[in-house]
């Protein structure tokens, strides 16, 4: 009988007043909600462009065999992010070399930016690559130079097929900044687990914030579609 | 014009130009033939730089362009270059690919640039495809295309690089009639080709590359009848 007794509609019901209802805690998870989207979007603005930076400034050096410092650096920067857990990043920034800083969600911002840029900066790299050289000599045979070339004719085509990687970072991205409770930041997990601290009900609260991550990556998804469908317009015969 | 200069390009020990020394004139039709892997496409890629050479020196209108100081960019612009593989921006309709450069480097307003390019679209039948991307058109239409793209930047040169060996033999003729129609206009060309019927029609001189030199050169009446070199009669008992 006791098995039973959790999938009741009353049971359902009341778990529901007291996760979101009782002592306005929808506010908690509203709020937890508000700041895991305001990570994850200015985060992948950093990522976004330390990626193209890195990945222009490599393919740059390697074509032109000039600044090999620069492209240790930038080589340097890819091994110890992607080589290290976001998690440890986020506890260095935290604990050590942003320790002055007291601004929980800016020091995640950089975390998470300066992390996922590492990711973006081998996708569009690869993307870049992806591009027939022939692209570059035609821009450079009418006298573009090789910057302009890269702005209006490389990146646009080299942007459209790694379209579904970089979704797939960004998908990543939201879902690795739920560690930020570990530097006392309430994102939208941290919500559930504080709440789940009050009702002593560990089932409804994970459970709900697992239902609304799921729905974040759904409209991500849905809006990356969209903007494949929109670059993918030229591809019709 | 073009002035090289004992001209010499190496990969690594791989020796693919030996001191070149040549004069392309104003007007002038110079057609390269030669058998593949004899530099020719190198050659003509080091005139405008897209390969940069390791000796020598190329002058273009008064310019030495394989100089530090010199601006490729500014020179690339009366250059115009056509590749075997048409490499037409996919990205952007033909009206965008023509009108890109001009409109980015202020050679020309946007109106004025789309003006001239409808011009010139008209010029070789294909108005229609204005707006059409270049997946839609045909091996044919993408090479005259870009062609015009070149000529929209009104260049005092042009360097063919192979224009017709990616096509379908049936779209070789819409080609060579519009390099054809160029030539007779004045304009001065550079054409690697293995097109041996282009080459005694347009060319006023037939350059014959093989093992990184210009093995022979003569204006295509001789070129053809009258060929010297051993290696040039072995070419042409082949090809023609």
């Amino acid at each position: 009988m006791f098995e039973l007794k959790i999938f009741t509609a009353s049971f359902i019901a009341d778990k529901f007043v007291q996760t979101f209802i009782e002592e306005d805690r929808w506010k908690t998870f509203a709020s937890g909600l508000g700041v895991t989207l305001f990570i994850t979007f200015f985060a992948a603005i950093l990522g976004i462009i330390i990626g193209m930076t890195v990945a222009v400034g490599k393919v740059w050096c390697y074509q032109s065999g000039r600044l090999k410092i620069l492209d240790r650096i930038f080589d340097v920067y890819l091994t110890v992010i992607r080589g290290t857990p976001t998690l440890v990043q986020l506890l260095i920034m935290y604990f050590i070399i942003l320790k002055s800083v007291d601004n929980g969600i800016i020091i995640a911002i950089l975390a998470f930016g300066i992390n996922s840029g590492a990711y973006v900066a081998e996708i569009v790299r690869g993307g870049i690559l992806g591009i027939d050289k022939g692209q570059m000599e035609a821009g450079r045979s009418l006298g573009l130079s090789a910057w302009t070339t890269m702005r209006k004719i490389i990146l646009p085509q080299a942007i459209k097929n790694i379209l579904p990687a970089l979704g797939n970072e960004f998908i990543t991205l939201l879902k690795e900044t739920s560690v930020v409770g570990y530097i006392a930041i309430t994102d939208l997990t941290k919500a559930a687990v504080a709440v789940q601290a009050r009702t002593y009900d560990a089932m409804f609260p994970l459970v709900s914030i697992a239902l609304i991550y799921l729905l974040l990556v759904t409209v991500m998804t849905w809006l990356q579609r969209k903007v494949e469908r929109r670059l993918a317009k030229s591809d019709r015969r | 014009m073009i002035d090289v200069k004992n001209l010499e390009k190496k990969y690594g020990e791989n020796i693919v130009l030996k001191n070149i020394s040549e004069t392309i004139c104003k007007g002038e039709k110079v057609v390269i033939v030669g058998p593949s892997g004899s530099g020719k496409s190198t050659f003509l890629r080091c005139l405008n730089l897209l390969e940069v050479p390791t000796g020598g020196e190329i002058w273009f209108e008064g310019n030495l362009i394989n100089s530090r100081g010199c601006n490729i960019d500014a020179i690339r612009m009366k250059m115009g270059m056509v590749f075997q593989h048409f490499n037409l921006f996919p990205h952007l309709t033909v009206m965008e690919n023509i009108t890109l450069a001009p409109v980015h480097l202020k050679l020309q307003t946007k109106a004025e640039a789309e003006e001239n390019a409808r011009r010139l679209l008209s010029l070789i039948g294909l108005s229609d495809k204005a707006e059409a991307y270049p997946q839609m058109l045909s091996g044919g239409q993408k090479q005259r295309i870009a062609i015009v793209r070149a000529l929209a930047m009104n260049p005092d040169v042009m360097l063919f690089d192979e224009p017709t060996s990616a096509l379908d033999p049936e779209m070789v003729g819409e080609v060579l009639e519009l390099m054809k129609s160029l030539a007779e206009q004045g304009m001065t060309m550079v054409v690697v080709t293995h097109e041996m019927g282009f080459a005694r029609e347009v060319a006023t001189r037939v350059l014959f590359m093989d093992e990184g030199e210009i093995k022979e050169q003569a204006p295509p009446s001789e070129f053809f009848t009258n060929p010297k070199h051993p290696r040039l009669k072995d070419f042409l008992s082949k090809v023609l």
